[in-house]
């Protein structure tokens, strides 16, 4: 091979590259799933699982901006069939009461930094 | 005709995913197998094609100047020659960096243009760069953003990289700003060869395929984040991943099969890598053109493949011949001795 002195080292550093999540992880512990942590009170959120799961940003984000700029309180919830304060606060957080355990476990480790806590507490 | 038979290929492959990964459920083949697979190939392909590459010779000077040579005329005080047409390796390497990092070759593209009266012009044309420009990094940036899947504890660089490319804060989850411009540029070149009648005379299935497919791949990972039912829950994914990685795989329930889609898409991705044009990530360093100083003048470069020739010189010849050569009449450089003498003596008795 031609050039080797300069192909061979690229090659070394395009594999290093390549692999980085191999060998980044090669001393970490194996890594286990996250143990979800549920609230002991209620067996369901205001909507189902399946929707919460996918859907919790979004219905923060419209309840901000429902409460906020548009000025409406109240949320229908057809899975409970009652009404909810629209509040980070005060309902999500009556339950899921701190960030560290409902909310971190999870974002932390998906590199996820939501913007709520820019303005609210972590803690009811 | 030959960009239509390329998306088949590509949404055929997406059929192929669904089917397997969801109708059939052999989730395991297309999360964990395919991908090690994929891995390996990239990387031994990716190796066994650059020393195929490295293995041909290159016997003389061939780079392309933009710019005259720094050691010819006094006259000639450009100083961008030294990039553009170096004669040293610090030059060189100057070269080769603009050219990787900048994509210099795409910046000097022109257009030409034929206008009424048989003229033709020829201008710049800076699009093909930007976009090439802005696809390359952002897919490098969105590549790398994708390590917060693979490592655990995500490294700082990675999630400070998450929060600068969402900083937009439009949409829930928040809009990456690479994701968007990947879509745009992507756009482009495809457009491109659709639209502009050389590009499209000259577009091949090799050259459909390859965008097809990374726009599957962008759209359905965009689905995944961004459109209710395609949406898919990211710790069993993350689970699925941190397994690959540490060689302990596990297909987790509840993956969506969006993920199976994209994640097949990629592997296939990484499969056909170092088959492709695509192999231009390793190949622009092997550039020719590029990467040798101009130092045709200044040094001798001998052909590597020069081998020990049998030489049978003159002087060899004529000592092998001489007294044939002299019997024949024929002029010798250095005459038979005892003819000489002889010739010598008949001379002095002639006299």
């Amino acid at each position: 091979m031609y050039n080797a002195k300069y192909i061979i080292p690229g090659l070394i550093i395009f594999a290093l590259l390549f692999t980085f999540p191999f060998w980044y992880n090669l001393g970490a512990v194996t890594y286990e799933p996250v143990e979800l942590e549920l609230p002991e009170d209620f067996d369901d959120c205001i909507e189902s699982t399946e929707f919460m799961r996918t859907e919790h940003m979004k219905l923060l984000d419209e309840w901000r901006d429902i409460y906020v700029r548009d000025g409406y309180q109240l949320y229908w919830s057809e899975l409970k069939e009652q009404y909810f304060l629209m509040s980070l606060t005060k309902t999500c957080m009556d339950c899921h009461d701190n960030k560290e355990d409902f909310c971190d476990r999870c974002h932390d480790q998906t590199a996820v930094d939501p913007y709520c806590w820019d303005c609210h507490h972590t803690e009811p | 005709m030959k960009a239509i038979n390329s998306l088949i290929l590509v949404l055929a492959l997406i059929v192929i995913a669904m089917l397997g990964a969801g109708a059939l459920g052999i989730e395991y083949l297309f999360g964990v197998i395919i991908p090690y697979l994929a891995v390996f190939i990239f990387i031994v392909g990716f190796i066994t094609k650059m020393v195929g590459w490295g293995k041909s010779a290159v016997p003389f000077r061939i780079p392309t100047t933009c710019g005259q040579a720094t050691k010819s005329l006094p006259m000639f005080k450009d100083k961008w020659s030294r990039l553009d047409n170096p004669g040293t390796k610090l030059g060189t390497i100057g070269r080769m960096f603009l050219e990787v990092v900048l994509f210099r070759s795409l910046f000097r593209n022109t257009r030409v243009e034929l206008h009424p009266g048989q003229y033709i012009a020829y201008s710049s044309s800076k699009w093909l760069w930007i976009f090439a420009l802005i696809f390359h990094y952002t897919f490098l940036i969105i590549v790398i953003r994708h390590l917060r899947f693979f490592t655990e504890p995500i490294p700082g660089v990675i999630v400070f990289l998450d929060q600068v490319d969402s900083m937009l804060q439009i949409l829930v989850p928040p809009l990456f700003i690479s994701s968007a411009l990947i879509l745009v540029a992507l756009g482009y070149l495809l457009l491109r060869r659709f639209f502009v009648p050389s590009m499209r005379y000259i577009s091949q299935p090799a050259d459909y395929v390859p965008l097809f497919l990374i726009i599957s791949i962008v759209v359905s990972g965009m689905l995944m984040r961004y459109v209710g039912p395609f949406k898919t829950d990211l710790m069993p994914v993350k689970e699925l991943a941190m397994g690959l990685v540490q060689f302990s795989p596990t297909v987790p329930e509840g993956i969506g099969l969006t993920f199976y889609v994209h994640f097949f898409l990629f592997s296939v991705l990484l499969m056909y890598f170092p088959f492709s044009k695509l192999m231009h990530m390793g190949g622009v360093f092997l550039s020719p053109t590029r990467n040798l100083p101009n130092d045709s003048r200044e040094k001798h470069h001998p052909n590597p493949w020069n081998y020990p020739v049998k030489l049978h010189t003159y002087e060899d010849y004529e000592n092998d011949f001489r007294e044939k050569m002299v019997e024949a009449d024929l002029p010798v450089e250095k005459p038979l001795e005892e003819m000489a003498e002889e010739t010598s003596e008949n001379d002095e008795k002639k006299e």
